[in-house]
């Protein structure tokens, strides 16, 4: 929330960074960290980064973590998961996220559990400034319980009963996106998730990018972030691997089926990541 | 989730797997709009759309409506999905715009436990959530998909680990404890009105809702029905057969399957 920015402050340009730069800047031990991208545009490179980095007691927000939370989460950056689906899609089980919830490895994690639905009002609701978001939704279901950030609540106009959700806040939102104009403009396609309503729930923003241009061209169906909703671009070519940038990279299914095999056991997941993302 | 080798049924050659998902397309009319669950639903629903319902519009909780992929997608957000849909938008939209009002006629579903009344597990096996046996994915699109579409069909293996008699936990609800509960919570759908497993098919008693075996698949025994459920199953008087499956769908099946990402493995 910019309240603090609304009447004289000059927005700072957008600064364009390595992207360890701009994870050092943003990401810090403690912060409500959302790496948004629902199956399209994960910013894998920029989990990596803040793996290598050390970060610690991260509350990870997303609908669907995937492979990328399952890294941070077996190499112990997240004390917290706020999420709606955790599984390796099409394949099975995150087996990171498994263990660290039966067995509390490397060490426990607190779920803020909810649907798909739910997730996408949290930040439709912080991305509006709003406390909460308003759905039909959860009826009947064990989640309620459990979920400390669902409420019942009445339609004050119909008497309908319908389901509050609580606004999500992010400490820094993270998004991966096809292009990026010289000034820090940023635009994506395709599949384009929540990454808006990451963007605009967050008090920094990172954007990774496929290519800085010197003039974005306007494309159907594209979502334009503002330079002054950004803090911090960063060109990483790739840098969704082994997710996907439509129109630049496809997607690695291949990783995703052979990630079961290196996640199943700790040993494997340590030997891996020590030779994939930590040393390299 | 791929196709296991089974023992072929007698009446042809075909797995059980097969006759599941050819008899989950077959549940799918032309022309209709189908959310579109990955893995067993996406399977069937893509076979329907090249056999017999070229009119029926894919619509994946991706955020694409009307995708046509020319191949089986591994997941909900494949490119493929993008490229060919009609329309492509935000998650926000897709699920307060689209799926919210019941705009979307049939919620395409699979399970990790089902109970009697159709309700669903997807989170945790076992009695604690905060320690589980087992950790499941979780909800998903489908709480809202099982609330807020018109009908609601499942596809799932039929097993007693599967079919069990009171769920862990209740992630999307079907029937709720049966009866009008349903109407009575204000859900606005019918819910659950058939179940496709790969034994053959249940459907919802009209008054009480509780799942009866209506059919089976060829060369399935009542037996075997009985022992991969987890309670005492209620029997349709009259209990039909699935139609066996047709050359054309097993041809069209086979090849999605062969060329799935993954299918390799």
């Amino acid at each position: 929330m910019r309240y603090t920015n609304i009447v004289t402050v000059a927005h700072p340009a957008v600064e364009i960074l390595p992207v360890e730069e701009a994870i050092a800047r943003t990401v810090r031990d403690g912060d409500t960290v959302a790496l948004e991208g629902f199956t399209h545009l994960i910013p894998f490179a920029a989990g990596h980064e803040i793996i290598r980095s050390g970060r610690r007691d991260l509350t990870l927000v997303r609908l669907t973590p995937d492979i990328v939370y399952d890294q941070m989460i077996g190499m112990g950056c997240a004390r917290r998961l706020v999420f709606s689906w955790g599984g390796n899609p099409g394949v099975g089980s995150l087996h990171r996220f498994r263990d660290a919830v039966e067995n509390g490895w490397p060490h426990p994690l607190e779920l803020d559990e909810h649907s798909h639905a739910g997730m996408a009002n949290r930040y439709a609701a912080g991305a509006s400034g709003l406390p909460f978001a308003v759905l039909r939704g959860y009826v009947g279901s064990s989640l309620v319980p459990v979920t400390p950030s669902i409420r019942p609540i009445t339609c004050p106009f119909t008497g309908e009963a319908l389901s509050a959700v609580s606004a999500l806040r992010l400490d820094v939102a993270v998004i991966h996106a096809q292009q990026a104009d010289t000034t820090g403009n940023v635009q994506l396609w395709g599949i384009t998730g929540v990454q808006k309503e990451a963007a605009l729930c967050a008090e920094r923003v990172v954007v990774t990018v496929e290519e800085i241009v010197d003039e974005l061209t306007p494309r159907a169906g594209a979502i334009v972030l503002p330079s002054w909703t950004i803090d911090y671009v960063s060109c990483v070519p790739d840098g969704a691997h082994p997710s996907y940038t439509l129109g630049y990279t496809k997607r690695d299914n291949d990783f995703y089926v052979a990630w079961d095999a290196i996640s199943r056991d700790r040993d494997t997941f340590q030997r891996w990541m020590e030779a994939n993302v930590l040393s390299s | 989730m791929s196709s296991r080798a089974e023992p072929h049924r007698a009446g042809g050659d075909w797995t059980a797997d097969e006759m599941m998902t050819i008899a989950a397309s077959r549940a799918l009319p032309d022309g209709v709009t189908c959310l579109v669950g990955i893995g067993l639903p996406s399977t069937a629903a893509n076979l329907a759309r090249r056999v017999h319902a070229p009119r029926l519009t894919l619509v994946y909780e991706s955020g694409t409506i009307g995708a046509k992929p020319d191949y089986l997608p591994l997941s909900i957000g494949d490119g493929i999905l993008a490229e060919t849909a009609d329309a492509v938008v935000g998650l926000v939209e897709m699920f307060n715009y689209w799926l919210q009002p019941g705009r979307i006629d049939v919620g395409f579903l699979g399970a990790a436990q089902i109970d009697r009344f159709a309700n669903i597990n997807t989170t945790v096996i076992g009695s604690s959530y905060t320690s589980p046996d087992v950790r499941l994915p979780g909800a998903g699109g489908a709480p809202e998909i099982a609330a807020g579409c018109p009908q609601v069909i499942i596809v799932v293996r039929q097993t007693r680990e599967r079919f069990v008699k009171r769920l862990d936990f209740v992630t999307s609800l079907g029937h709720g404890e049966g009866r009008d509960e349903r109407r009575r919570l204000g859900l606005r759908g019918a819910g659950p009105t058939t179940v496709i497993t790969n034994l053959g098919v249940l459907e919802p008693d009209p008054v009480t809702r509780e799942l009866t075996l209506t059919r089976l698949h060829p060369g399935v025994t009542l037996a075997e029905v009985q022992a991969a459920t987890g309670w005492d199953l209620r029997i349709a008087p009259t209990l039909e057969t699935s139609e066996l499956p047709t050359d054309e769908e097993l041809e069209v099946l086979r090849e999605l399957e062969a060329q799935r990402p993954g299918a390799s493995r």
